[in-house]
């Protein structure tokens, strides 16, 4: 695991995990993990396949408890603040979240409805960036899969959260769409936010520093 | 500083939004079961055959019939159940919804009682709406029915519930449906005991507000302990 | 006090302690064993009413006893397990289960045993009976839940779930079970059902009581230690300890 954080340190972390202990069946994936992240900041978790990098991210998120280790939201532990920490958190993982027999609309009108707070931009208007306007009404199972990668990602617009935690976002995206969820993560990242990613792409974020995190 | 910059990021709360998330879900579930139909109405094919089969078994006396038909009915309704229960779950599991459901801010608990109301309207009540026909075809008395449909108006939603925590927690396994009634099954002996008795003691005019009232008292049991149960096991399986 | 809780929490220390208690519990068994069989299947003097036949509930009623407060062992241990998130109490909600379910099929089969000569018939829809055969199903589901999920957290900690719904559902189970008995059939015979029990018949049955109940310990114990060292097999301890025997 190797060093990153070259940001400014002297601003308390949002997301802070110490020595994360990681098993799955008999094997150990990471053991004393720590990590942090920061505001503005956009962290690449790197590593080969079977490192762990989606169990990381899953911990993260608290869908996956960690054997051993703490996380901190704002300094306080995330099991003390569950409410805050995941109205402030997005995650986009493998599995897209996507109803296949609902229209993108509604979809995520019903991701709308789970947040606890008021909508950052209407259902409309994000599927709108995401360049989805034609097909705002199609059960989502017509869709391609870029199309409904992009369904997700325009979850992270909706939800308004500070932390976007993102498992391979860019699968089946193509050239173009690439670049254009690449900049909304940076207008994401200069707007305060943070994001954690995954990608076995390389990440161009042009405007923004890319820290890397390596699971070995 | 960065906050007060940064304008997504207004945190307006909006009281009493658990409410709307969870009329959401369940309005979500409904529109879904509404598209696909027949995950939803195998069961109530599967329930009508299953008590058609025993004249064919037994024999169409009308006597025997008669005496037979609260079990018959009920253990019917019981595996028709069963089977429905191994949907409640499975779809959100596949396409990653149930993720976002456990990440919501809003207690897991509510939206996953929220799913399992929808599930109960599309699959509880169109059994009890089949019933009646079901009835007559074992030859119960308009007496016995009505009080059959009252045990399964208490009884199917304590099922519902305790189905949902088997549900949950045999959510990612490939062979659940097997698993799921062998959890499940021995809990639903309590229920079935009090129904099929209080219909089969109506039949021979003995007075069952005593048995109605265990079941409504299951049932209230059940809707207090199972919902946190179900989110908990589903925060396990999940992973 | 403290640090003997928390030793107990490591598997190291489990392992050891688990050890020491073994030959203890063992002893105790067997010297049950031999004065209760002896005292109840020798000298208590035969039933005035069922003969020899009631010599049965010597391994019955322990067995009975014991099926059900197995399930109580595993529901403290699931506890334990899911508040303070001590490990080793999922070993011993692990390993009780085989146990708990081979009481549970004992007291079954000898209840049936005992049922021919007094009711004519292996098998009656005894209230006792049948809520035995329904603890049964409970440790089956129990069992399958356990071995059909892959990693052993997540099964460790949903079975540990399964064994709380069940708990909450036993007396309601047993109570529902005795109303349908007296329903469908009037107050039948019962192996419990004496109102007194000569002291030549009691003592041998505490005995044995006792001598199930250390039985059911060493075993556990047992089969902890092996679960432990299978858990613990990649930790330095496991293999010091393998290299030195």
């Amino acid at each position: 695991m190797n060093g990153q954080n070259n940001i400014n340190t002297e601003v308390a972390p949002l997301l802070n995990a110490q020595n994360l202990l990681c098993e799955r069946g008999e094997r150990v994936l990471f053991a004393n993990l720590s990590l942090s992240l920061y505001a503005h900041q956009a962290l690449h978790v790197r590593g080969v396949n079977g490192s762990g990098k989606t169990s990381l991210l899953r911990i993260l998120c608290g869908l996956l408890p960690a054997v051993e280790g703490e996380i901190y939201w704002c300094g306080r532990d995330v099991r003390h603040c569950q409410h805050e920490y995941r109205a402030q958190l997005a995650y986009v993982g493998h599995k897209s979240g996507i109803k296949a027999e609902l229209t993108a609309q509604e979809n995520l009108r019903t991701a709308q409805m789970l947040l606890a707070h008021a909508p950052a931009c209407s259902p409309t208007d994000a599927l709108d960036r995401l360049g989805l306007a034609n097909v705002i009404n199609l059960p989502c199972g017509l869709l391609s899969a870029g199309q409904q990668q992009r369904v997700a990602l325009a979850r992270l617009l909706v939800s308004g959260a500070r932390v976007w935690i993102l498992d391979e976002p860019f699968t089946a995206l193509d050239q173009n769409i690439v670049a254009l969820v690449s900049a909304l993560i940076v207008e994401h990242v200069q707007a305060g936010g943070a994001v954690m990613l995954t990608s076995h792409q390389v990440v161009a974020l042009p405007g923004i520093e890319l820290n890397y995190f390596t699971l070995n | 500083m960065v906050e007060a910059s940064h304008k997504l990021y207004v945190k307006k709360a909006v009281p009493a939004s658990a409410w709307r998330a969870c009329l959401q879900v369940l309005r979500r579930d409904l529109l879904l079961s509404l598209r696909r139909r027949s995950e939803f109405s195998n069961p109530l094919f599967f329930y009508v055959i299953v008590v058609s089969l025993f004249p064919l078994a037994i024999s169409p006396a009308p006597k025997t019939l008669q005496m037979i038909a609260p079990g018959v009915i009920w253990v019917a309704a019981l595996l028709a159940t069963l089977l429905a229960l191994e949907h409640l779950f499975r779809s959100d599991y596949d396409d990653g919804s149930l993720e976002q459901l456990v990440l919501s801010p809003h207690p897991l608990a509510a939206l996953v009682f929220a799913k399992v109301v929808a599930h109960w309207l599309v699959t509880g009540l169109p059994l009890l709406l089949l019933t009646p026909m079901l009835a007559m075809f074992l030859h119960l008395s308009a007496q016995q029915t009505s009080i059959l449909l009252l045990t399964l108006f208490l009884g199917t939603p304590t099922l519902s519930l305790l189905g949902a925590v088997g549900a949950a927690l045999t959510v990612g396994l490939r062979n659940r449906g097997l698993l799921l009634a062998l959890l499940i099954l021995p809990l639903y002996i309590p229920v079935l005991i009090f129904a099929v008795a209080s219909v089969v003691n109506a039949g021979v005019g003995v007075v069952v507000t005593g048995q109605l009232a265990v079941l409504g008292a299951l049932c209230v049991l059940a809707l207090c302990l199972t919902p946190v149960t179900t989110a908990a096991a589903l925060k396990v399986t999940l992973t | 006090m403290w640090t003997f809780i928390h030793k107990l929490g490591s598997p190291k220390h489990c392992y050891r302690i688990a050890g020491y208690f073994i030959p203890y519990l063992g002893t105790i068994s067997i010297v049950c064993f031999i004065y209760g069989l002896v005292g109840g299947l020798i000298l208590a003097p035969a039933d005035y009413q069922q003969g020899d036949g009631f010599r049965i509930i010597y391994v019955h009623v322990p067995s009975a006893f014991l099926s059900l407060s197995v399930y109580m062992v595993m529901a403290l241990s699931a506890t334990v397990s899911l508040i303070w998130r001590i490990k080793m109490a999922d070993v011993i909600t692990k390993v009780s289960a085989p146990l708990g379910a081979t009481f549970t099929f004992l007291a079954l089969v000898t209840g049936s045993l005992w049922g021919k000569p007094m009711w004519g018939t292996y098998w009656v829809w005894d209230a006792r009976l049948t809520s035995e055969l329904i603890l049964l199903f409970l440790y089956v589901g129990y069992m399958a839940l356990e071995s059909a999920l892959e990693d052993r957290h997540m099964a460790a900690r949903a079975s540990n779930i399964l064994v709380l719904v069940g708990v909450v559902n036993i007396p309601i189970i047993h109570y529902s079970v005795v109303w349908w008995n007296t329903l469908h059939q009037g107050a039948s015979i019962s192996l419990l059902n004496k109102p007194t029990i000569a002291p030549s018949m009691l003592y041998p049955l505490l005995a044995m009581l006792v001598a199930f109940m250390a039985f059911f310990f060493a075993v556990m114990l047992m089969r902890a230690r092996c679960e432990i060292l299978l858990r613990e097999q990649k930790s330095n301890w496991v293999k010091e300890l393998v290299q030195t025997t």
